[in-house]
């Protein structure tokens, strides 16, 4: 059992529930109490989508537990088939339908129904969302594509084809979006536009709006593009195993990941890939690379930034990072523990200890002992970054609707690089004006109790974290109350609290240091707070004085 | 302060639900003594709605040193967060406990670990007064014992924490009966009462604010002895008696009304105070059962009348004749309904309620058109079908419904706004009407422009409405 406050991720039904919203002609009927409905209206409101996802809850109840809770399942598929009319149907149960047993595979085949049948596991106790899509997503492919003998598996481009002599090989499947996907509406069309630049031409793309035919028709292409590892990685290995297609394994993010995804296609689909390059470069471009190249953009370099998220997001956010933006990654990690060891081998590439966690609190106390300039990472660490004053940006699924904008914003490709810009760097100070409020710093109309000048006069004084004239820490607003006594203090010394700054009352500030720190930009000024107090424990002092302050400005190079 | 007149009236004869199973609805029948309510659809399909457990966000953020700890699957921890809007506070007064393969192999270690993250969470959060062990559907199939567990971790708690328990479970109950669970659960650890002196109990969560009008305004008119449940902190839980006269805000308490009345409280019966008409007839109930003269009392609410009746004027024009149709959710709807035929003059088509309390009801259902067509239960295939079939002009549902249902081309107002604003009382009125005639007037600012990402095809239509 344990204590969760937060979830990165939901139960794995919620991932089959993506893929059966994203496709067309299935429908999925959940043995699972009234509840599990609440999951309608992530799709609903979260993705605003349009319809109700294509599911049948059968929102049993405790009297019918004594009963016969498999007849009301049969009886719910037997009405959704009769009234949707779906090409196949998805069945399932929910956590709570796993423990009563009733098996909806095989209830569902007692019926006798003349559309295919696809039974899924998911053990809702073990397993997670991104699992279960993925999970689903191989099960239907397992069941909706006909099996072949080896003498078809030649008809798809295998490794022995030469390539560039098959017109055919230059044909791929588009694997891995699906519903309630971090940006898979735009990151599709960024690679369709993709591929038709580099002369690719697309078989079939699924889940995302694809029917139990297309699933069939899976096998015809030469290869296979993977968009999400997540989702569509298990799949891919089976079409690889099964018809020989090959498949891709950059993901596409940022301007070097998308050259090289570019590469690989080309390779893939036996096209020269230096004139593949051009080709895309010709249908579209990215401002992104000479912006990060620009003057303005000098400020950036040696930012300091954190890094959580799933894992294929995660790392190549990293990349993205470090080399494009000439960020230093002080802190990966992933809660997608599937991928742990593709997230390890990342880091190393940057010298940063690796977090593999579902746990938020954790991430929190990872993210605060780092004291990054941006953090990258997930809505969650959007609410640990807000709390710690420390600039944001959303890049990888736990998603809320912010991140299902009106406007086309891609994380793939050439515009994704351009998206990718703009939000990383927007949260940032403005470089100009970091140099600015760092010359003008003390100015008596400049200090930090004014208002935005834009504000006018009558603007209310913006109210800014004090100096603190003591050891104690920043209360943030919504932490609960202080302990009160001794010996609470104690226990409050003994677990780190996430929602507090580090308590240390043995720590004092001298009088010329808490008036050096106030010179400290605003911005910066809890950072800098931090790691004197870092620094002066890790020296055994109990008195910070002006040159600790600097002493430890040197001691972490900043 | 007068001694009360007649005891409390209540409906005799409760046809509710048997032993602890709240859905238990159909083929119940009706209790002889009750007016039978004209065809009342009853559907056993498809529902919804949410859990029980939904209770937990605004329970938490009423009573304020409270904790509430959901033992249940991730699908518990997804569904509060999604319902929370995501991390609106970063360490909030609730979290789950979440059961795993290990726990499901025996129940002896499964309760192991719960002490075990129950001590884990004490520590982590001095502050918190009374920790709610709330029952999930998973915990409630494998029996885990949350009351047993609750009483042993109370025993290794006190005096700084008190342990309850109740239940939250889909399987048991739905949405706000969350709420009647948690409160039932309050009842016996109230107080006896030390006294005679007759005390106003007003049962069932409202905002601050208007908690803070009602008993203002009972208090003006003599009624000095006024008590809250549930109470804003653990330690300031009302003590209960033969003394005791309760008075319902909410329509969705069953089982804190019986074990109340278990204490010897009588129940003084009374519509919903939803609306003018409902705030005034809910206040003199009370007021009645205390034995304020009527002078007293049409002085002491005539500042508040008159502004309220003047506010929803506007308001009753703008929606006057416009029909509504409501999908069960909250069990707020029938006294929701009557405020919208009786005080705005709308049209009643079907009124769907997932659980319908005949005598906790029964002074809203007399006050209901004949025509008004309720439904208990749900089946939600055949309702939208009878939905679609009656067009309404605003359609009353939860939101995996709405947005659909507006593609469709209808007008809608997400129900669960309903619970979370103030909407009780003289001076919430026309902020209740409001939040009704709002789509039709976001209808009519953004009329004519295209819906889809195609163009031009789909235009919002104005449908029915009145010039403004």
């Amino acid at each position: 059992m344990k204590l969760a406050l937060w979830t990165y991720e939901g139960p794995p039904h919620v991932g089959a529930m993506r893929v059966a919203t994203a496709m067309r002609g299935v429908h999925y009927v959940l043995h699972a109490p009234q509840g599990d409905t609440y999951a309608d209206l992530l799709f609903t409101m979260i993705e605003r989508r349009t319809e109700r996802p294509p599911v049948t809850y059968t929102t049993f109840q405790a009297r019918d537990l004594g009963k016969d809770t498999a007849e009301l399942f049969k009886n719910a598929a037997r009405d959704a088939v009769a009234r949707y009319q779906p090409q196949a149907l998805m069945v399932g149960a929910s956590c709570t339908a796993e423990l009563i047993q009733d098996d909806p595979g095989g209830l569902a085949e007692a019926l006798g129904l003349s559309i295919p049948v696809v039974p899924l596991e998911l053990p809702s106790y073990q397993k997670k969302e991104n699992w279960g899509a993925s999970e689903t997503f191989y099960q239907l492919v397992r069941h909706l594509v006909p099996k072949t003998n080896s003498a078809d598996a030649g008809k798809a481009g295998t490794s022995s084809t030469p390539a560039g002599k098959d017109s055919h090989s230059a044909i791929a499947n588009i694997l891995g979006p699906t519903a309630l996907g971090f940006r898979h509406r735009d990151d599709l069309q960024e690679i369709e536009t993709l591929l038709a630049a580099i002369g690719v031409q697309v078989n079939v793309i699924a889940p995302w709006q694809a029917s139990p035919q297309d699933i069939a028709r899976l096998p015809q292409a030469a290869f296979n593009v993977v968009l999400y590892p997540e989702t569509a990685g298990q799949v891919a290995s089976y079409l690889k195993r099964s018809f020989g297609q090959p498949h891709t394994t950059v993901m596409p993010i940022g301007l070097k990941a998308t050259e090289d995804f570019v590469r690989e296609v080309a390779r893939l689909a036996g096209i020269d890939p230096d004139q593949a390059l051009v080709r895309a470069y010709q249908s579209a471009g990215s401002r992104a690379g000479w912006y990060a190249a620009s003057v303005d953009a000098t400020y950036l370099t040696g930012k300091r930034v954190f890094v959580f998220g799933d894992a294929s997001h995660a790392i190549a956010a990293a990349r993205v990072a470090a080399e494009e933006l000439g960020f230093t990654v002080v802190g990966l990690g992933s809660y997608s523990r599937e991928f742990a060891r593709e997230l390890r081998t990342a880091a190393e590439v940057y010298g940063v200890t690796p977090l593999i966690s579902d746990d938020y609190l954790e991430v929190e106390q990872a993210v605060e002992a780092a004291s990054p300039d941006l953090v990258l990472g997930t809505q969650m660490e959007r609410h640990i970054a807000k709390r710690l004053g420390v600039p944001c940006a959303v890049i990888s699924a736990p998603v809320h609707v912010q991140d299902f904008p009106a406007r086309y914003s891609p994380q793939m490709g050439f515009e994704g690089a351009n998206v990718l810009f703009d939000t990383w760097v927007h949260p940032l100070m403005m470089g100009l004006e970091e140099h600015l409020l760092g010359m003008f710093k003390g100015d008596f109309e400049f200090h930090e109790g004014a208002a935005a000048s834009h504000l006018g006069h009558g603007a209310a004084q913006i109210a800014m974290p004090p100096s603190p004239p003591s050891g104690a820490g920043v209360k943030p607003e919504t932490s609960p109350s202080m302990p009160a006594t001794q010996a609470e203090q104690a226990v409050h010394d003994a677990q780190p609290m996430a929602s507090r700054e580090q308590f240390m009352p043995s720590l004092q500030w001298a009088s010329d240091a808490e008036k050096e720190l106030g010179k400290i930009p605003f911005f910066v000024r809890g950072k800098a707070r931090r790691n004197t107090e870092k620094f002066a424990v890790e020296q055994g002092l109990s008195l910070i004085t002006k040159d600790t302050l600097y002493e430890a400005k040197a001691h972490y190079g900043r | 302060m007068n001694a009360p007149l007649a005891t409390a009236r209540e409906g005799s004869g409760y046809a509710g639900p048997s032993n602890g199973c709240r859905l238990d609805t159909g083929g119940d029948g009706l209790s002889a003594v009750d007016n039978p309510l004209p065809e009342v659809i009853r559907e056993r399909g498809q529902r919804e709605v949410f859990c029980g457990l939904t209770g937990i966000i605004w329970l938490h953020r009423k009573i304020q040193d409270a904790f509430f700890l959901v033992v249940g699957s991730r699908t518990c921890a997804h569904l509060i967060q999604s319902a929370a809007g995501v991390m609106i506070f970063a360490e909030p007064r609730f979290a789950t406990a979440i059961i795993d393969d290990r726990d499901l192999a025996g129940l002896a270690d499964a309760n192991e670990e719960l002490d075990r993250v129950v001590d884990q969470l004490l520590r982590r959060r001095p502050d918190i007064r009374l920790l709610f062990l709330v029952g999930s559907c998973p915990s409630e199939v494998i029996k885990l014992d949350l009351s047993r567990a609750a009483e042993r971790l109370t025993a290794r708690h006190l005096p700084a924490v008190r342990v309850l328990n109740y239940s939250g479970s889909g399987i048991e109950t739905t949405f706000t009966q969350g709420e009647d669970a948690c409160l039932a659960a309050l009842v016996p650890q109230m107080p006896a009462s030390p006294s005679s002196d007759p005390t106003l109990l007003i049962v069932g969560s409202l905002a601050d604010i208007v908690e803070d009008q009602l008993v203002g305004l009972l208090g003006d008119m003599g009624i000095d002895r006024i008590a809250c449940l549930p109470p804003r902190r653990a330690d300031a839980l009302a003590a209960v008696g033969p003394n005791t006269f309760f008075i319902l805000a909410q329509p969705f308490l069953a089982d804190t009304a019986r074990a109340l009345e278990a204490r010897g409280a009588q129940r003084i019966a009374a519509p919903f105070p939803l609306g003018v008409e409902g705030t005034r007839r809910w206040c003199w109930a009370a007021a009645q059962a205390f034995g304020v003269s009527e002078q007293v009392f049409a002085h002491t609410i005539a500042a508040a009348l008159q502004r309220g009746k003047k506010a929803l004027e506007p308001w009753r024009e703008r929606l006057s004749g416009k029909s509504v149709f409501f999908f069960p959710d909250s069990q707020l709807e029938i006294p929701l309904a009557r405020f919208l035929s009786q005080e705005l003059g709308m049209r009643l088509t079907e009124v769907g309620t997932p659980y319908l309390h005949r005598s906790h009801l029964q002074e809203e259902i007399d006050q209901l058109p004949a025509h008004a067509q309720i439904s208990e239960g749900q089946d939600l295939d055949l309702q939208l079908d009878r939905c679609r079939a009656l067009k309404p002009d605003l359609v009353v549902c939860g939101l995996g419904l709405a947005n659909p249902l507006e593609a469709e081309g209808f007008n809608t107002k997400w129900s669960i706004e309903l619970v979370f604003t103030p909407i009780q009382g003289f001076d919430q009125a026309a902020d209740l009407a409001e939040i009704f005639a709002r789509p039709f007037v976001r209808k009519q600012r953004i009329a004519g422009i295209p819906l889809s990402e195609s163009g031009a095809r789909q235009r919002i239509a104005i449908r029915a409405v009145q010039a403004l």
